[in-house]
């Protein structure tokens, strides 16, 4: 190779010129990244702690055991079970078809259960567990475990599920809870997280969404280290969920399973109330339906036949509906007349079967007419137009006003679903509403609770605990939350004349308790046991002329949604009262026949305490008693059996 | 100088050679080394497997081999340095036609025990092409236009090859490398502000033609770059990595989150964890101290390559000295730029420390080139 001939010290020197330059660059691009590696690592340290921090840790919400209901004695209304359900974590399964296909070899899983899972899986985040199969069988879970390495991504795991122990006796009251959905995210105004739990469970209806906020209780939260494709790699800290308050309703299991099973077969709906402490005993509504159903998840065809059924299972007629108060009303109309006045207790009006206001003849329901009637027997006999004299001296103003004092078209605050307002009508009301001048007519409809006047059994219930006890007794459901009493609301005398009330008092029990009393054949006999109580009938046509020419059609001639609604309010005992009660009979035909006895039948049970043994009843009532204690048997349960074994368990 | 002049009295021979080894400059290589191991065992989840064994012995076997080159005099390197430059060029012919296929490019050929990247090779033979190219051609013809075709040409040829794999990053710390021995070698400045210029045009003309059919780069290149502008902009597709790599980085402050507790590597958030972006896992777990010692570790080295160098008489020696340390320089400069989002994420390894046989390999024999030099310089 040929020798260079330049002076080795001078390229030396170039290279090292060369070199010297390359070294202070290479400090340069030393002192910029050490200059970065500061900024980074010193000046933004503790945002970049943060990103990481939220980079690795995911919070997880524990759901809350949801409170418990209670009846006043203890017994469970609606409990937690243990729920063994089956979830796959789509990431962990793979194929995602073919393990649900092997699943569906071990567990009954239909092709739409299949296809629903496989959608939910797709839709949702890749490590968030969908559930396939819940209130599995613990055969089945073990099942399903001793296959689990043929089935990736499948857990099989416990969680809680509401469970409605008394099941149809209290689907109107209590109500049913189901799997939180968007669409009641959306209209409900709550950002509580632990909504946002997949298939948590909220009230839908009755005291479980009336009182869902000290039911649900609060969310846990476990703070879990996730790696970069999100699965847990271990759990950080946890904070147990706060199990929600217990709730203890003032209703009594046995008296509502009673009533519900003498209202059985009808549409109808009776109510139990305390005349003292307002408490309602039992909120019964006929038909009924299972609200477990609603839990588990109905299928179609059993929600639309509840849904198309003309009895309406799904109303509860006691709070949410309302009817034509009848003749229930008079004690209204009555007291309303004398406070004012206008009309002295012991005059006696002449009834000659109809009375001719404004040139329209109104009706006495008896043709005949009850000649000279005064308060007393105006309430025995129901006479009619005794209260058209009275209403058209007293006026509508006065009579609605009287009715609210009594709680009639008052919104009673009971934590229950679309509870009715009800209504006694005004005039200001009709103009206001109608925008239609009050007629004379009216406030002879009005009279006799026809016409515009609406209420519900619970507006009626709270009407004769008032009479009864002669104070503004406030119906009260919930007893106890979490221990703490609710309580009593509204216990002040009502600003009436005691007089005046002890006269209709006494009327009442003639009703029940004297021959040729509308009520007299629904009796009891047992001294102390002696009820108070009134008949009602709305009509639900317009009777006319022509037909009362010919005879009015009897209520057993007529289509059932034709016929006259029964009603009967009571309470018990007259000298000592305890319970009030109310029953209606949706186009039940007279409430003396038809919703009189079941009143009497359900004051018994209440005052016993059990099914009313026979020697409570007239000796002619007797064996039409025995065949309905003997058709509902089927139907009572043995709640004390029940109570000890609940006290054994706990 | 001549061969004469190498004379037995002047250098060392047989077992007195070990003595007039660059030992600091081997004590850092293992340091830095020792530095790899243990990332390795922490991002493998406090493992020696799968990564940290394999490293260890290839890197025994690397030392082996520096050895092996060390004793071997200088002069014979600089015989072989077109063979090898050769070699490389056949790899790289190879690679194209049989080379194994991984992330999107054709890198590899199986070797068995090893997976050989016939580009890392490239790095450092067309160093020592052109150190023996500068130490023929008289200093004078230097900047004359003809003689410096020559060496373009010699770097472009691997460049191409590498392109077509394609592998951009490589690509670029060959052109660099190279541009950086002509430095070296004393062309005038002039031309390194044309080719400044050229570079500045041409990334114009990146741009310019994007979106149209005379598009230069090809898409995936094209959206690194947008990634590496805007990282944010994307943060979970392309930015990711960028984005994720500089938490790491951030959250580990002054001291770091300690060994193995690192939770953007422990976690997998960060991508290459073991490769590229292993200089993460080091800065999370041990802050801005261990990555400023590392940084410091590999400071050292360029420090001893050069003034080793500076006190060699022999051009080739010298120039072949320089060009490894400033090609090792390129490696760890551009590899922290990118993890750091200073530069865009172009795939090149953090020297001695990524796990990976060729860059190691190659590595450590161009350190026996520069052991050999300093070994047989005449005293």
């Amino acid at each position: 190779m040929k020798r260079p001939t330049t002076d080795p010290h001078v390229n030396e020197r170039k290279i090292g010129r060369r070199a010297f330059v390359f070294g202070a660059a290479q400090l340069g691009i030393l002192g910029v990244l050490g200059y970065r590696m500061r900024e980074l690592q010193i000046k933004q340290a503790d945002q970049y702690r943060l990103l990481a921090d939220e980079n690795r840790i995911n919070i997880r919400l524990i759901p809350p055991a949801r409170g418990r209901i209670f009846d006043r004695n203890g017994l469970t209304l609606a409990d937690n079970e243990p729920n063994y359900r089956i979830t796959i974590v789509r990431d962990n399964a793979g194929d995602v078809e073919e393990v649900l296909h092997r699943l569906s070899r071990i567990v009954t899983l239909t092709p739409e259960q299949i296809s629903e899972a496989l959608e939910t899986v797709q839709t949702s985040s890749p490590f968030v567990p969908v559930t396939i199969l819940d209130r599995l069988t613990w055969d089945d879970i073990a099942e399903v475990s001793a296959n689990a390495p043929a089935l990736p991504g499948i857990t099989a795991d416990l969680g809680l599920s509401r469970y409605y122990p008394v099941g149809n006796d209290f689907a109107h009251v209590v109500g049913y809870v189901g799997r939180v959905t968007s669409y009641h995210l959306s209209r409900i105004d709550d950002n509580d997280p632990v909504l946002r739990i997949p298939d948590f469970q909220i009230g839908l209806t009755g005291v479980e969404v009336k009182e869902e906020k000290p039911l649900r209780g609060k969310a846990g939260t476990r703070r879990i280290e996730v790696n970069a494709r999100g699965r847990m790699m271990r759990e950080l800290d946890r904070v147990e969920a706060i199990k929600g308050d217990d709730i203890q309703l003032t209703v009594d299991t046995g008296l509502q399973n009673f009533v519900q099973a003498r209202l059985a077969g009808e549409a109808a709906s009776a109510i139990v109330m305390d005349v003292e402490t307002g408490d309602l005993l039992a909120v019964g509504s006929a038909p009924t339906f299972d609200p477990n159903l609603f839990v588990r998840g109905i299928s179609t065809s059993d929600y639309n036949a509840l849904l198309n059924d003309k009895y309406r299972p799904f109303r509860s007629k006691a709070i949410q509906d309302i009817y034509p108060p009848g003749s229930t009303f008079k004690m209204i109309t009555a007291l309303a007349a004398f406070e004012d006045g206008q009309v002295d207790l012991n005059e006696t009006v002449r009834c000659v079967g109809h009375k001719e206001v404004a040139d329209v003849r109104f009706h006495c329901w008896k043709r005949a007419g009850h000649g000279n009637v005064n308060l007393h027997k105006s309430l025995k006999e129901s006479c009619d137009v005794y209260y058209y004299d009275l209403a058209l001296r007293v006026g509508i103003d006065k009579i609605a006003e009287m009715a609210r004092k009594f709680g009639i078209g008052v919104r009673h605050d009971i934590p229950m679903s679309a509870v009715a307002r009800g209504l006694a009508p005004d005039k200001a009301w009709k103009r206001e509403v109608r925008e239609e001048d009050w007629r004379i007519g009216d406030t002879v409809n009005a009279s006799i609770g026809q016409g515009y006047v609406l209420s519900s059994p619970l507006h009626l219930a709270v009407m004769t605990a008032r009479l009864a006890s002669g104070r503004a007794v406030e119906p009260r459901l919930v007893k106890s939350r979490n221990g703490v009493e609710v309580p009593i609301a509204g216990n002040a005398p009502i600003d009436v004349n005691p007089n005046t009330l002890e006269a209709i008092r006494k009327s009442m029990y003639a009703v029940c308790n004297t021959r040729g009393g509308t009520a007299y054949a629904s009796r009891t006999t047992v001294q102390d046991f002696r009820m108070a109580g009134k008949t009602g009938t709305s009509q639900v046509r317009r009777i006319t002329a022509a037909e009362r020419a010919r005879g009015v059609t009897r209520n057993e001639d007529l289509p059932w949604e034709r016929r006259d609604h029964a009603l009967w309010v009571n309470y018990a005992p007259y000298d000592n009262p305890k319970y009030a009660v109310a029953v209606i009979v949706e186009h039940g035909g007279g409430g003396s026949k038809a919703a009189a006895p079941i009143g009497r039948d359900i004051t018994l049970r209440a005052l016993y305490g059990r099914t009313p043994p026979l020697e409570a009843y007239p000796s002619r009532a007797q064996a039409s008693a025995r065949a309905t204690l003997r058709r509902m048997e089927p139907l009572l349960r043995d709640f004390d059996t029940q109570a000890a074994l609940d006290a054994d368990k706990t | 100088m001549s061969y004469l002049e190498y004379t037995v009295r002047q250098t060392p021979t047989g077992a007195r050679k070990l003595l007039y080894f660059n030992w600091p400059l081997i004590v850092l290589i293992v340091a830095v080394g020792c530095v790899g191991f243990l990332m390795l065992y922490s991002v493998a989840g406090g493992s020696w497997t799968p990564w940290a064994i394999a490293q260890m012995q290839r890197f025994a076997l690397g030392m082996t081999l520096m050895f092996i080159v060390a004793l071997t005099p200088i002069w014979f390197w600089r015989n072989t340095a077109g063979v090898a430059y050769l070699a490389s060029l056949i790899l790289l012919v190879v690679v194209e036609i049989i080379g194994d296929v991984g992330g999107g490019s054709q890198r590899w050929i199986d070797l068995g025990f090893m997976r050989l990247q016939p580009s890392e090779m490239a790095k450092i033979t067309v160093v020592m092409l052109l150190a023996a190219y500068y130490d023929w051609l008289p200093p004078e013809k230097v900047s004359r236009p003809f003689w410096i075709i020559v060496p373009l040409v010699f770097i472009l040829l691997p460049v191409l090859l590498v392109l077509r794999q394609p592998d951009l990053g490589t690509s670029l710390l060959i052109i660099m490398g190279g541009g950086i021995m002509l430095w070296f070698a004393g062309v005038h400045w002039a031309y390194f502000a044309g080719v400044i210029a050229t570079g500045c045009a041409t990334i114009y003309a990146v741009f310019a033609t994007r979106g149209t059919p005379r598009q230069i780069l090809s898409d995936y290149q094209m959206d690194r770059i947008d990634t590496f502008l805007d990282p944010s902009a994307d943060p979970l597709g392309d930015g990711y990595h960028i984005t994720q790599s500089k938490i790491a980085l951030g959250s580990g402050g002054w001291t770091g989150r300690g060994y193995m507790q690192g939770t953007q590597s422990q976690l997998n958030f960060l991508p290459e964890k073991h490769t590229d972006f292993i200089f993460t896992t080091l800065a999370e777990e041990f802050g801005f101290v261990g990555a400023i010692s590392l940084l410091a570790l590999y400071g050292l080295i360029i420090a001893f390559c050069v003034v080793s160098a500076m006190r060699m008489r022999d051009r080739f020696a010298s120039l072949v000295t320089l060009g490894i340390a400033a090609t090792f320089f390129l490696y760890f400069a551009v590899n922290m730029g990118m993890v750091m989002g200073l530069l865009p994420v172009v795939g090149v390894p953090l020297p001695l420390v990524s796990y990976g046989g060729s860059a190691m390999l190659v590595l450590l024999v161009a350190f026996g080139v520069v052991q050999s030099a300093h070994i047989h310089r005449a005293r």
